[in-house]
Formats: C-alpha cells, sequence, structure tokens
C-alpha cells in the first residue's frame, strides 16, 4: 500500500462488465514526504475520493478485495483518503530524525 | 492499472492452449497526457480494442486471465480490461 495524489479521472465506456459503475481515477503515487515517485495509474475507486485527495491504494490480487461483492480485475484500488496531510509530514520527519 | 496505447495485434498459431480465442494485443504504455513511458508490452484484449485506442491495461495475474479467458490460472499477466474515452486532468503532479 501507497500514499497517492489523485490526479484526474478516466471515463471508459467499454470496459470490463464488474467494473462498471465504478469510478476510475488517474493517481500518482508520492513517497513519504510527498514527492511524486514512479509512473501515474489508473486506480478504482471503492472509498468516494475525488480530485486533489492524498489518499492510499492497494496493489495486486488483494486490490479487488476492497470491491466486495464482486470479483473485479483490478490491481490498483483506492482505499483510504488520507485526513491530514500536515500529520503525513510530519510523521517523516520524525522518521528522519530517528 | 496502466494507460496505454494499442499498436496492433500478435498473431501466434502455436500458443498456450489456455489463451482461446482471446487477441493478443501490443501495447505502448502512456502518461495521463499520451506521452509513451518506457517499453511496449503484451496484453490481452477482453474489450474489442483496436489499434490507436487508448485503453486501460491490468497487470495482475487472475484479473487478467479471468477477464480475457474466463477462467483464472491461465498464463497470462496483463489484459485490457476498459477501452478510455477520455481523460479529465484535474490536478497537476510533477511525475518523477
Amino acid at each position: 500500500m501507497q500514499l497517492a495524489r489523485v490526479i484526474g479521472t478516466v471515463v471508459s465506456t467499454v470496459k470490463n462488465p464488474s467494473l462498471e459503475g465504478r469510478k476510475l481515477l488517474v493517481i500518482q503515487i508520492l513517497d513519504g514526504d510527498l514527492r511524486p515517485t514512479g509512473r501515474p495509474l489508473v486506480a478504482v475507486d471503492s472509498v468516494g475520493a475525488g480530485a486533489g485527495e492524498l489518499v492510499f491504494w492497494c496493489r495486486g490480487k488483494e486490490a479487488s478485495f476492497a470491491l466486495e461483492g464482486i470479483e473485479a480485475p483490478t490491481d490498483c484500488t483506492i482505499i483510504g483518503i488520507v485526513d491530514s496531510e500536515s500529520h503525513v509530514k510530519s510523521v517523516a520527519r520524525e522518521g528522519e530524525r530517528k | 492499472m496502466i494507460l496505454a496505447r494499442v499498436l496492433g495485434n500478435v498473431v501466434a498459431t502455436q500458443k498456450n492452449s489456455r489463451y482461446g480465442e482471446a487477441r493478443i494485443m501490443l501495447v505502448q504504455p502512456i502518461n495521463p497526457d499520451g506521452a509513451p513511458r518506457g517499453v511496449s508490452m503484451l496484453a490481452l484484449d477482453s474489450v474489442d480494442a483496436g489499434e490507436g485506442d487508448i485503453v486501460i491495461v491490468v497487470q495482475e495475474g487472475w484479473s487478467a486471465s479471468t477477464a480475457s479467458t474466463g477462467e483464472a490460472g491461465a498464463a497470462i499477466d496483463s489484459a485490457i480490461i476498459g477501452v478510455v474515452d477520455f481523460i479529465q486532468q484535474d490536478h497537476e503532479v510533477n511525475s518523477v
């Protein structure tokens, strides 16, 4: 699981039936200091995330477990919205001091 | 999942029997702005994607196998699971 920023929305009409009605968002992975790292990914939303929000996401087969009741083909699902960015930053600074 | 552009399809008569009738597509991973990123790769099609389409590619075995063949457990690690109509970029983050 990693932190990420929601940077966009993907609109797709023709898609796997299990993903119908699901919001697809473009996310940019962030490191502990909230710096962008790696390539942007397409994520399925499971928590009602929106543009610009700091979120965390799950990779692999386990990403589909977040969408209860369906077996959706996803390797990247947003599973949480971070309440406070300043808290993440202070945790990162604390980590550097140790 | 990643975004990619479909470059074309690969024809292979001699291949793993579990692939069935699924088409094998050559895709180029791209950034949300459409710029190519990294090396091209193969992915099985499950949504009738065509050359030039921007698509969503899942890179996980169970998802790729069930989406493209209907069953888990085939030797497939990537599949096209959606055709992108458009991408709306809401927030600028400079990717590394």
